[in-house]
């Protein structure tokens, strides 16, 4: 088999000033192998979004390593690399979707250059080539190309994910990081949005961590689920096994409370 | 001198912003911080052009200050009396007699040589500011020459306008290193800043940053391959000299017309006189 | 005879920690083998760990203790009970299908690509050459080739073609077995689960069933199932498995 794309060890994480000292998340560890999609749930205060953060290079943890395999092949240990090599991957190798799509998009540009962004950082000189590709990435999310040149500010929110979606994977990341994609959003718009991943996903043979509370969106997308409570991963596995037959109490409470459609 | 120091600062003073400026022309485009102090006049005015001049100004100098190209205005006057007071030194008008000149948003149309100093005033050293207003972001994209953001701004003019639209403080590359703000001279002049032979010396005073490009330095405007940088010919000519090839103003006359003379009035007047 | 499936020992239990830790013991020392080309029924009354043991066999439910040991095309064999998910998951795709009582597909993917996905799946595309995400043409001639071959089983299941557009949560219970059935046995798979495969049809659509069993088991599968319909039973098992007794 090959090898893991990520590998997550030991990891713990206490923000300072923290009350009684309390660990937002501690001993976390778990795979992701290419083309795999896992999804963490946990209600507020589970810690989901501190290990998201702490995969993502952006928080570094107190405790444990994140170890993360380049598309050449070398492993390497998130937080012990420079920032400089931190920074260049999260905008070639990693794709972060953010909860609120205003931060995730430049609001005050339009949607064309908020895709064509990291081409031009990666030295895409040719305007008429980022035009092209932005258009086809609009289509590709299903937006309408025609609006190419609109600013973000005019889009609804449905619309701004699946900007935010397209400007990540402009650069085919391997590694891509979801926070809650679809809170917020109405129910239709929650639904379409999650088979645009979905089929993004399958397409580009995509690795992605997916934090949602809602456990329909992990059994929508993800391979594999691991459940988070307080901080610690007290479940994991394949997720129809985790929410078929749950083992750990928590995970049975988790699925026993969802309200059925 | 009325009890002032030499060119007005304190040599303390005058050593940091040396230091700084000596930091700034090893790093050609790289904005250094100084210990920008308060000048008799606002910000806004030229107070980091001033300090620059300032520091570097010496008895031998011979001093021409311009604003928008033109030595008469109310700003260069009072520059260029200020520093005649407090310097006892020499002022003039003309280019061709200046060691030192200062401006704001022009670089003279005659070709200066390696024995002058040009002093630029900049209100916003930061070329990323408008997109990027966090200081330690923007440090970051220049300490790691993250610089897709700069072409996102082109890209923004031309999607909106149909080309780039920045006629004024247009970005430039130094040294093929670091992106910097040229100050908001007309984007005409760009070239002109390529290979000078002269030094240039950049001063921001609210904003407490120098910078400079050494003579003889690489300068290029930022572009795209199929977009290239140009200057649009303004299609007059100067109603005074006759000149084309100079940047010119629009000027709206008492009686409603529009005259386009240059901008560069000392340039005009040589033209004048070679016409003549 | 070398054993396509080969279970040993399987105990499982069910702990309701939300009832204080009431455990419910359902399978209790499962042992049985199952060979290629066979096909076992398991018989006994209802609630004594037949469909556990499927969803056991399947993965998505966890074993406490032994073995389901599959024995694959290739020669090696691998312990179901103790598989990492990814390699439940290829397994899925390729080598194990399982047709339940209820179908459970996404929520709107039209029934004809519920079926043709599941010949996609058992031969996912090459990251590597797969090289531009933004050119979908061998992805559609793929999809397209799929869609032939689910409509035409889906046709042999008699689903009138003007559902095939549209998503099964709509459609009768028959009517949605009938898309289960077709998922279940598109792709040829090494080890066949039916849970009840047949509820909800109606005469001529249970022989299409028990053709496509029987097309299967001559294939070489190896098939595990529950019918509860003696008609169905009895042409298609070649063995019973007694869950009375275990």
């Amino acid at each position: 088999m090959s090898h893991p794309v990520l590998r997550v060890q030991g990891l713990g994480h206490r923000f300072e000033g923290a009350r009684d000292g309390a660990w937002a998340v501690r001993e976390a560890g778990f795979e992701l192998h290419p083309g795999e999609v896992l999804a963490i749930v946990g209600e507020s205060g589970s810690g989901k979004s501190t290990l998201l953060n702490c995969i993502a290079g952006r928080l570094a943890p107190a405790e444990g390593q994140v170890l993360y395999r380049c598309r050449d092949d070398r492993e390497i240990d998130v937080h012990r690399v420079g920032e400089r090599e931190r920074r260049e991957l999260s905008r070639t190798e990693w794709g972060f979707v953010e909860q609120q799509a205003h931060e995730g998009l430049r609001m005050n540009v339009s949607a064309g250059a908020n895709v064509g962004e990291r081409l031009m950082g990666q030295g895409e000189r040719r305007y008429a080539a980022l035009r092209d590709t932005a258009t086809r990435w609009l289509a590709r999310v299903e937006l309408d190309p025609a609006r190419l040149d609109d600013s973000p500010r005019e889009f609804s929110g449905g619309m701004r994910q699946r900007l935010q979606i397209a400007r990540n994977l402009v650069t085919r990341p391997r590694l891509v990081l979801m926070d809650e994609p679809t809170s917020g959003l109405d129910v239709s718009v929650q639904a379409r949005l999650l088979d645009l991943i979905r089929l993004l996903v399958g397409r580009l043979h995509l690795s992605a961590i997916v934090v949602t509370h809602d456990l329909g969106v992990a059994r929508l997308l993800a391979h594999r689920t691991l459940v988070m409570r307080q901080g610690r991963i007290v479940e994991q596995g394949l997720t129809d096994r985790v929410f078929d037959d749950p083992q750990h109490p928590y995970t049975q409470l988790l699925v026993s409370s969802v309200v059925s459609a | 001198m009325n009890g002032y120091n030499f060119a007005y600062l304190d040599e303390g003073t005058k050593r940091m912003i040396r230091r700084a400026l000596l930091k700034a022309v090893a790093v050609p485009g790289h904005q250094v911080p100084f210990g920008s102090r308060e000048m008799p006049l606002a910000y806004g005015w030229g107070t980091g052009g001033i300090q620059v001049t300032a520091a570097v100004i010496g008895q031998a100098d011979v001093l021409k200050v311009i604003d928008q190209g033109s030595d008469d205005t109310t700003n260069a006057v009072n520059i260029r009396r200020f520093f005649a007071r407090t310097t006892g030194g020499r002022t003039t008008e003309r280019t061709a007699e200046a060691t030192i000149i200062q401006t704001r948003h022009r670089i003279p149309e005659r070709p200066l040589t390696e024995a002058q100093i040009l002093v630029y005033q900049v209100p916003q050293p930061e070329p990323l500011y408008k997109l990027e207003a966090r200081r330690r972001e923007t440090l970051k994209l220049h300490a790691f020459a993250e610089y897709g953001l700069m072409n996102v701004k082109l890209y923004e003019d031309i999607a909106q306008w149909g080309r780039i639209d920045t006629t004024y403080d247009y970005p430039v590359l130094v040294n093929g290193r670091y992106v910097m703000s040229p100050s908001p001279i007309p984007s005409f002049d760009n070239p002109k800043m390529h290979r000078m032979p002269a030094l240039q010396l950049f001063g921001a005073g609210r904003e407490k940053r120098l910078y400079a490009i050494p003579p003889w330095t690489d300068v290029k405007s930022l572009d795209f391959d199929d977009h290239p940088f140009r200057i649009e010919p303004q299609g007059h000519a100067c109603a005074l000299c006759g000149c084309t090839a100079s940047y010119l103003d629009e000027i709206l006359m008492e009686d409603g017309r529009t005259q386009w003379t240059c901008s560069d009035t000392d340039h005009c007047r040589e033209q004048q006189e070679n016409r003549a | 005879m070398n054993p396509v499936l080969d279970i040993d020992g399987v105990r499982k239990r069910f702990t309701l920690h939300l009832r204080d830790g009431l455990q419910l013991p359902v399978l209790d020392g499962v042992s049985l083998q199952v060979g290629a080309g066979e096909c076992v029924a398991l018989v006994g009354p209802s609630g004594r760990g037949k469909s556990t043991l499927m969803k056991c066999l399947y993965g998505s439910y966890a074993v406490d203790e032994g073995s389901l040991w599959l024995h694959r095309a290739s020669g090696e064999r691998i312990d179901l009970a103790r598989a990492e998910p990814r390699q439940v998951l290829a397994l899925r795709r390729r080598e194990i299908a399982y047709v339940s009582q209820f179908l459970r597909s996404l929520p709107r993917q039209p029934a004809l690509d519920v079926v043709a996905e599941r010949i996609l799946e058992a031969d996912p595309a090459d990251p590597e050459t797969d090289a531009d995400p933004l050119d979908d043409t061998p992805y559609l001639a793929a999809l397209e080739a799929a869609r032939a071959q689910a409509g035409a089983l889906l046709a042999r299941l008699n689903l009138p073609e003007g559902l095939w557009g549209l998503p099964p949560a709509t459609f009768s219970g028959g009517e949605q077995q009938r898309v289960n059935i077709a998922r279940g046995f598109i792709e040829p798979a090494r080890l066949l689960l039916l849970d009840e495969p047949t509820a909800s049809l109606d005469a001529a659509n249970r022989r299409v069933v028990i053709e496509l069993i029987q097309e299967a088991r001559r294939r070489g599968s190896a098939i595990v199932g529950i019918f509860h319909d003696e008609e169905v039973r009895d042409a298609v098992a070649t063995r019973r498995f007694d869950f009375t007794e275990s």
